[in-house]
């Protein structure tokens, strides 16, 4: 009984009823305890009301104090409601700030790589986890070893190996959208590979027997029976790939490098991380608060639009 | 028929292991292979050294401090964020009233779950660019500027935060303020988290324990807690490799990526230290060969203390 998260006020229900044992046949509740019992409960708003605004004061404040002036930020840091609001830092940071295109380039990057993270991911997995052949387990275990190495080792070789590709094809090479696409993938197989294994395993046989009596090739089983199936799944490991590389800072940053003198093609994080480092050159606070601002606010209305999607797939993805 | 399974699943496999070979595996393999060089990065000069990277990594008085820092992580992500977690999730669930149909959770749980998770779906990037300008050492900072307008920190003398190396309980100070940012990025994922585990433990138990008379904190203690144990056990794992992973937050808000004076310098901030500016690729790599085999160790170690029997309900 104590876990029933219930948000439909506090006073006592009407007696359930037939279903529940009468109420005098339970223990007594005493005055005593029906005392601690409120105290308890408002300690336990108190906390729980103390954390929430420490976890929403810092963004709001984030939030208005872009729309600050300079002048105003040195002036009145703290204050929450700004004098007037100056939308046009907004515009500043996407113009001069150079946010416009770092969220093109974020958004060209992440449309082809969540795609085929999702579509390389989901065919390497379900080969695996369907069908016997010999490899299959040294395949598996090379992609779950993936799991456990750290990123920063592979960055020199990585690099290299980048550099060396570019000289062959120009559009693998550093600095290119393709290219980094191509990094992402390979970098999100590992998880994808492992979180839709164990999906593919639970789907029943018996459908993809029938689809293949009915004769269905194996891509057109896979393609039309098979991954509708397992479509929660995929929109768990959906929302972790774009959460994943949405956030990502260390691969653009190593791998969006200039070379020859043209500029980067930066991605948000990478693009901030400068905003923010080279900050003390130039001060444009406003602008700044407006550049994070734009980065956080589209994934938190996401997020509150599909809170419950959000957080069952980010949940799932460490409960596997 | 057999001649089309082979071929579908060489055509379904080939992109993937392909991709991951050449991009995930090839890089770790070069890099085992560089550190046993001198290798520059810039020249063609690769002489081998056998294992002298490997032995002067044991006395690098620079790795010795990024390890204990790393340990200090290691130990205090998971500690502190879990701990929080379970604070709130207790309050969450445990925390109504009392009445006849046994303990609620707390009026509201639904609003404080989404809102605890906000950072969870921030980028560490966002967070460490907030909390830079949280941790202002100046009264433009949130904090700072709080602290002096009550009168609790003087003016001309506010807190340092990410730039002070002074030791705090044979902790640079900088260390326990990331900790901070960390602690505060997670509680809220893992509350949600440990929220839904205590869901799905069966009513049964709950109201078998009621009825032989265990308040609510006999019953957190006594069976929740021990039912939470597998889920607790993930948490660890996972908040163990985000505690490697600072680096994000040591780049961002840290003087010289790593300072002040090397105080909050990680394995990862000297890696890329050694490798991009001192140009010693060879060097570095062997520091990736060296974190890596730790890693790896400590999940085998972390899988193996964790494992138990399950109990199925």
């Amino acid at each position: 009984m104590s876990t029933v998260t219930h948000t439909s006020g506090d006073q006592t229900r009407p007696d359930q009823g037939a279903g529940r044992p009468a109420a005098d046949g339970r223990a007594p509740i005493s005055v005593g305890r029906g005392v601690g019992s409120r105290i308890f409960n408002g300690f336990s708003h108190a906390f729980l009301a103390v954390w929430a605004v420490m976890v929403i004061y810092p963004l709001v404040w984030v939030v208005m104090s872009a729309l600050k002036s300079d002048s105003e930020v040195i002036r009145e840091p703290l204050s929450l409601i700004p004098e007037s609001l100056r939308w046009e830092n907004f515009s500043r940071a996407w113009g001069e700030g150079h946010l416009g295109a770092f969220f093109l380039n974020t958004l060209l990057v992440l449309i082809g790589s969540v795609f085929l993270t999702m579509l390389l991911g989901s065919m390497a997995a379900y080969v695996l986890a369907r069908y016997e052949f010999p490899g299959n387990r040294v395949i598996y275990f090379m992609f779950l070893s993936g799991l456990t190495l750290p990123i920063y080792l592979a960055a020199v070789p990585l690099f290299k190996g980048v550099y060396n590709m570019g000289v062959v094809f120009p559009l693998l090479g550093p600095n290119k959208h393709l290219m980094l696409i191509v990094v992402y993938v390979a970098w999100s197989l590992s998880f994808t590979i492992f979180f839709m294994h164990s999906f593919f395993r639970t789907l029943p046989n018996t459908i993809a027997e029938a689809a293949m009596v009915d004769g269905a090739g194996h891509s057109r089983l896979f393609f039309s029976v098979m991954l509708p199936m397992a479509k929660p799944g995929l929109i768990s490991i959906g929302i972790f790939n774009v959460l994943g590389q949405w956030n990502q800072w260390y691969l653009p940053t190593l791998l969006m490098q200039s070379v020859a003198g043209e500029p980067k093609n930066q991605v948000i994080s990478q693009g901030l991380i400068e905003l923010s480092v080279n900050q003390g050159y130039k001060s444009d606070w406003s602008g700044l608060f407006a550049g994070v601002t734009m980065a956080m606010l589209p994934v938190l209305i996401v997020y509150i639009v599909f809170q419950r999607q959000v957080q069952a797939g980010l949940t799932a993805g460490v409960g596997k | 028929m057999r001649h089309g399974v082979a071929r579908f699943v060489t055509g379904f496999l080939a992109l993937p292991v392909a991709l991951y070979l050449f991009y995930v595996v090839w890089p770790f393999a070069q890099a085992a292979g560089y550190s046993l060089t001198s290798w520059g990065g810039y020249s063609d000069n690769q002489e081998f050294v056998g294992l002298d990277n490997y032995v002067r990594l044991l006395s690098d008085e620079l790795i010795r401090k990024a390890f204990w820092h790393n340990v200090f992580f290691l130990v205090t992500v998971p500690l502190f964020t879990i701990g929080l977690a379970l604070f709130l999730a207790f309050l969450l669930n445990v925390g109504g009233r009392e009445d006849r149909a046994g303990i609620r959770g707390v009026f509201g749980s639904g609003v404080y779950k989404v809102i605890f998770f906000f950072p969870q779906v921030l980028s560490l990037v966002v967070i460490s660019v907030m909390w830079q300008q949280i941790y202002r050492s100046d009264s433009q900072g949130l904090i700072n500027g709080l602290l002096i307008k009550i009168g609790l920190v003087d003016a001309d003398n506010p807190i340092a935060f990410t730039a002070d190396p002074e030791p705090f309980l044979g902790v640079p100070a900088v260390l326990w303020w990331l900790l901070l940012i960390a602690v505060w990025s997670g509680a809220g994922f893992y509350m949600v988290l440990f929220s839904a585990a205590m869901q799905s433990i069966p009513k049964d138990i709950y109201e078998a324990a009621i009825l032989d008379g265990a308040g609510r904190f006999h019953t957190f203690f006594r069976v929740t807690l021990p039912l939470l144990r597998d889920t607790i056990s993930v948490a660890w794992v996972y908040l163990g490799f985000i505690a490697l992973d600072m680096y994000a937050l040591v780049f961002v808000m840290t003087p010289s990526q790593g300072g002040p004076n090397h105080a909050s310098e990680i394995f990862a901030s000297v890696l890329n230290f050694t490798a991009f500016q001192k140009g010693q690729f060879g060097y570095a790599c062997a520091m990736g060969v060296a974190l890596a085999i730790f890693t790896i160790l400590l999940a085998a170690a972390q899988l193996r203390i964790t494992r138990r029997e399950r109990i199925e309900y």
